[in-house]
């Protein structure tokens, strides 16, 4: 079944791609594209089995850029219909492309409903905290204060935090990467895509016309992403800085940042991540990590293995058919009472 | 004691909601269908669950209409009235028939019940102006604790068994056998619980004695069976009937069954139905909201499967950005809307037929969509058949418009074999058209002007479709202005292109005369009652019904030419007398409409047909 040598273009389409220069999207399409190759190549799944749905907005142009079924909705709905894709045919790979609009605002009762229910979806979240096709109004993971068109004085709402609305929900599955290092972008939608539930990836990503440097404090180059941000992997030791010299450590319930080999912290009191572990708190603290005050949060932060949705609608339906006498239409409609004139 | 024929009865059952009516007049209905009656019943209860009791807005009913021909409708006014407690006999005193019988519980005419009912004196039936009607007064409650006198139970449910006395009451005065009740309670109680079984029929048989042996009632009457077609029978309602349909539909063409629905009065016994059926392969999801209702079956559809989704008015407004999804996509869909009292919240558990023009015209930008509507609880089983063949063959979102009445009533059905229904040919594509290097979404069949239904996971054939505008054939985002309306021109004919897969519209009596009554919908039994009975008396009065709005069935001009006068009858301000006004302008209509939550009575037809024949 590995026949199949994919590369990144394969899942290229004839379209031309749409966003603006130097927009994060472009970052997410090559990843997205390259995880896809990859679990392709390791599965077996070609190109007819994968399915794209998308809600509406920049990112949510994605399905035209894909080789793949696509399916390019209506504003907010996305994991809705790919609810219903998956639910209908388990059989396929089922993406969904989405923005911190479509998903966190508009379309927020269908994404956390998707994930409380656990359904196979791999769904890239493509977060760039502004509504950028609409041109510039604030969305609902704009910074406190945000300045934009429709917040002339500034936002006086908070925003929203995917990682805490997912793990909070008791998501099985979040990671977060940002546009800039595809590397681990792709590491994170390949992790989504073995997962087996609802996986999300917020991808940081930058619009470079309505909001351009939302993530550059801790996210703007190599360097100040050594710094401030902490790439969390499996097993490994939550150490971060260009020397890999900080850590983190639990100060009662909470996090704090130590350096090593100062005020008596070896490697040996830094925690190890366990992303296996069913008890969302730790995870919940990670992603709740935010810049200046801790390093975000990057990688697979959560992954948890729990029954998926689309898998018990399956089992259900081979348990009562294995027991039912009804078999087909006139069996159903000659059961219970009936009576001969 | 005089047995006396009649041709048909109407009884109205009628308590508190928690006083068991559903269930005595289920029996009822059941055992006189059983013993070959035609039937046609209807419940009617309140919103709320369980109202404060003995008040008349916790009232609950079930008309029982059986006769010895088949029952068009439940009938309007009732010949016998069960009423346990003073305020149901409030409820339900202006739908008594002049002569009609009440049986009231003695036990619950006292002070403090009468009051709570809202009279204002002490004896109810002078205050409603029926006190020479036939009143029979047993003491239900006390006589249904001395029958149970020697069990074990609690007093709570000794009480609640009171409406098996009124049950025994009513199938002796009919002549009706025990055999079926009892049966019944068997299978309900006597495993879960035996002395609960025992009391019931304890109760059932006390209530058909005390009828025997007081001689409270100078005749008894009996109902000959109706002159049915022979075969096997069974009572459905018209919301399980829909789901059915959809069933048949599902096996007749191969495609799951999916459902994402959002639970809606009057509507969500349909995904209550599909949900059991798990043993068919039907998939349902019980949506956070009406949008994913819809949005889960739209992604469904696009997956291959036959997807539905249910609903009444309040969600179809929520689910109208999506329809518009489906017809842009040109996915097979079929929406059901089971419509109650509106706007808004409205009145939930009342029947109406007022969601017309949200169901033709309730989306934004040039919309078409199949509408048709179902007019009997049992012809939702083939109308809903045919709203699947017609989503699937022609690869259009279908409206199937239900209404509270058709969903909540019940008649007994001559099962169908599916043997004699035909497949359904979903245009699937597996492999490329001759002569195309990629796959074209929007290339079409040159009858039809269906497109292809490729199907994920089908290697070769990936494509992309969405909600922008899409090239006429390669199915890409397009916004070129020549290109946009040739596409409007075509999802438009492709859905005026249905009417070639519809009946020619028929017509109930001569195809000329002095008045054509028009309707659609459920209230189709009362216009053709009203009618025949006008016909009876050698009026020229014919009935046009219609099951199909959009597109209308040919050959609609030519009968609405044959009359002089045509009246539009409908259970709203004039919807579809407007709709007519647009698609046949050269007629004159004339309109009856009624927003009561409640459908027409054959008096009030009667009477505004003699008025415009009299005109």
């Amino acid at each position: 079944m590995n026949e199949i040598k994919y590369t990144q273009a394969d899942f290229k389409s004839d379209q031309e791609v749409k966003y603006c220069p130097g927009c994060g999207d472009h970052a997410v399409l090559a990843a997205v594209q390259r995880s896809m190759a990859e679990y392709g190549n390791k599965h077996g799944e070609k190109h007819g089995n994968y399915v794209l749905v998308s809600g509406i907005g920049c990112s949510s142009r994605f399905p035209y850029y894909m080789k793949t079924y696509g399916f390019h909705s209506i504003h907010g709905r996305a994991n809705a219909i790919a609810t219903g894709v998956k639910t209908a045919n388990p059989d396929l790979k089922v993406f969904v492309a989405t923005g911190d609009g479509d998903s966190l605002a508009i379309g927020g009762n269908h994404f956390i409903h998707a994930v409380r229910r656990n359904v196979n979806l791999n769904v890239v979240l493509f977060n760039n905290e502004i509504y950028g096709m609409t041109k510039g109004q604030y969305s609902p993971t704009s910074k406190l204060g945000k300045i934009t068109k429709t917040s002339p004085f500034g936002t006086v709402e908070k925003p929203f935090s995917p990682g805490e609305l997912i793990i909070g929900s008791r998501g099985t599955f979040f990671a977060r990467a940002v546009d800039q290092e595809v590397g681990l972008l792709t590491e994170c939608i390949t992790a989504a895509a073995e997962h087996k539930g609802m996986a999300v990836v917020e991808a940081l990503v930058n619009c470079v016309i309505f909001n351009n440097g939302t993530h550059a404090p801790y996210a703007g180059d190599k360097a100040t992403r050594a710094e401030n941000t902490i790439v969390l992997r499996h097993g490994e030791k939550m150490v971060f800085g260009a020397n890999k010299d900080k850590g983190l450590v639990l100060d009662g319930f909470k996090l704090k940042v130590v350096t090593i080999g100062q005020d008596g912290y070896t490697l040996d009191d830094v925690l190890t991540h366990d992303a296996h572990e069913k008890e969302p708190y730790l995870h919940y603290t990670l992603a709740s990590m935010k810049y200046p005050e801790y390093p975000v949060a990057l990688g697979v932060i959560r992954d948890v293995d729990e029954p998926n949705y689309d898998n018990e609608v399956e089992r259900q339906i081979e348990e009562v058919q294995a027991t039912s006498k009804i078999k087909c239409v006139d069996d159903l409609l000659n059961s219970g009472e009936t009576w001969t004139i | 004691m005089n047995v006396k024929e009649l041709n048909d009865v109407v009884i109205r059952f009628s308590g508190d909601s928690g006083d068991g009516m559903q269930l005595t007049g289920t029996l009822f209905s059941d055992t006189a269908a059983l013993l070959g009656n035609g039937i046609s019943t209807f419940p009617d209860y309140p919103s709320e669950i369980r109202a404060p009791q003995g008040t008349v807005a916790g009232v609950s009913g079930f008309q029982v209409h059986f006769g010895n021909s088949p029952m068009l409708t439940p009938g309007d006014y009732c010949d016998v009235l069960v009423a346990m407690n003073p305020a149901a006999l409030k409820a339900n005193a202006c739908w008594l028939k002049k002569d009609a019988t009440i049986i009231i519980d003695g036990d619950s005419l006292d002070e403090k019940s009468i009051a709570k009912a809202g009279f204002k004196t002490d004896n109810p039936f002078e205050e409603l102006g029926i006190a020479d009607y036939n009143i029979i007064i047993p003491n239900i409650t006390s006589l249904t604790k001395e029958a149970l006198k020697d069990t074990s139970l609690d007093l709570k449910s000794i009480v609640k068994c009171k409406n098996m006395f009124a049950l025994g009451i009513c199938l002796f005065i009919f002549n009706k056998e025990l055999d079926h009740p009892l049966e019944y309670i068997d299978a309900k109680f006597l495993k879960k619980n035996p002395l609960v079984a025992q009391a019931n029929v304890t109760v059932l048989k006390a209530g058909y004695n005390y009828a025997n042996n007081t001689h409270v009632f100078a005749h008894t009457y009996s109902v000959q069976p109706a002159d049915l077609p022979k075969g096997k029978y069974r009572s459905i309602n018209g919301n399980q009937a829909i789901a059915w349909g959809f069933i048949a539909a599902s096996e007749k063409s191969g495609r799951p069954l999916f459902c994402g629905s959002y639970p809606i009065t009057p509507a969500s016994v349909i995904l209550e139905e599909l949900a059991k059926r798990k043993d068919l392969g039907v998939k349902t999801v019980q949506a956070e909201d009406e949008i994913a209702g819809i949005c889960t079956s739209i992604g469904a559809a696009f997956a291959g499967n036959f997807a539905v989704t249910s609903t009444s008015g309040p969600g179809l407004s929520l689910k109208s950005e999506a329809m518009g999804l489906a017809v842009i996509a040109e996915l097979p869909l079929v929406v059901v809307d089971v419509q109650r009292g509106g706007p808004s919240t409205g009145i939930p558990t009342k029947t109406e037929q007022s969601d017309l023009k949200q169901a033709l015209w309730g989306r934004n930008g040039e919309c078409p969509m199949v509408v048709m509507s179902v007019s009997s609880p049992t012809d939702c089983f083939d109308m809903a058949f045919q709203a699947g063949k017609i989503a699937m063959e022609h690869m259009t979102p279908v409206l199937l418009l239900s209404e509270g009445s058709v969903a909540n009533g019940s008649q007994p059905w001559k099962i169908p074999a599916m043997k004699d229904y035909h497949e359904i040919k979903a245009p699937i594509a597996t492999s490329l058209d001759e002569g195309e290097s990629i796959f074209m979404p929007y290339k079409r069949d040159a009858e039809t002007l269906a497109r292809r239904w490729a199907l994920p996971g089908t290697e070769g054939m990936e494509h992309r479709i969405g909600g922008l505008e899409k090239d006429f054939l390669k199915g890409t985002v397009s916004s070129d202005p020549k290109n946009h309306q040739l596409m409007v021109n075509t999802r438009a004919e492709k859905v005026a292109k249905v009417v070639d897969s519809i009946p020619v519209q028929d017509v109930y009596g001569d195809r000329e005369g002095d008045l054509l009554v028009v309707g659609w919908g459920g209230t189709k039994g009362h216009l053709q009652m009203a009618v025949e009975q006008l016909r009876k008396e050698g009026k020229k009065v014919s009935h046009c019904h219609f099951n199909y709005i959009n597109p209308l069935p040919h050959g609609v001009k030519e009968i609405f030419a044959g009359f002089k006068k045509i009246v539009v009858c409908e259970l709203n301000m004039g919807q579809f007398a407007d709709y007519l006004r647009m698609s046949h302008q050269e007629f004159k209509y004339e309109q009856f409409n009624k927003v009561e939550g409640q459908t027409f009575t054959t008096v009030e037809l009667v009477d505004k047909f003699n008025e415009l024949l009299e005109d």
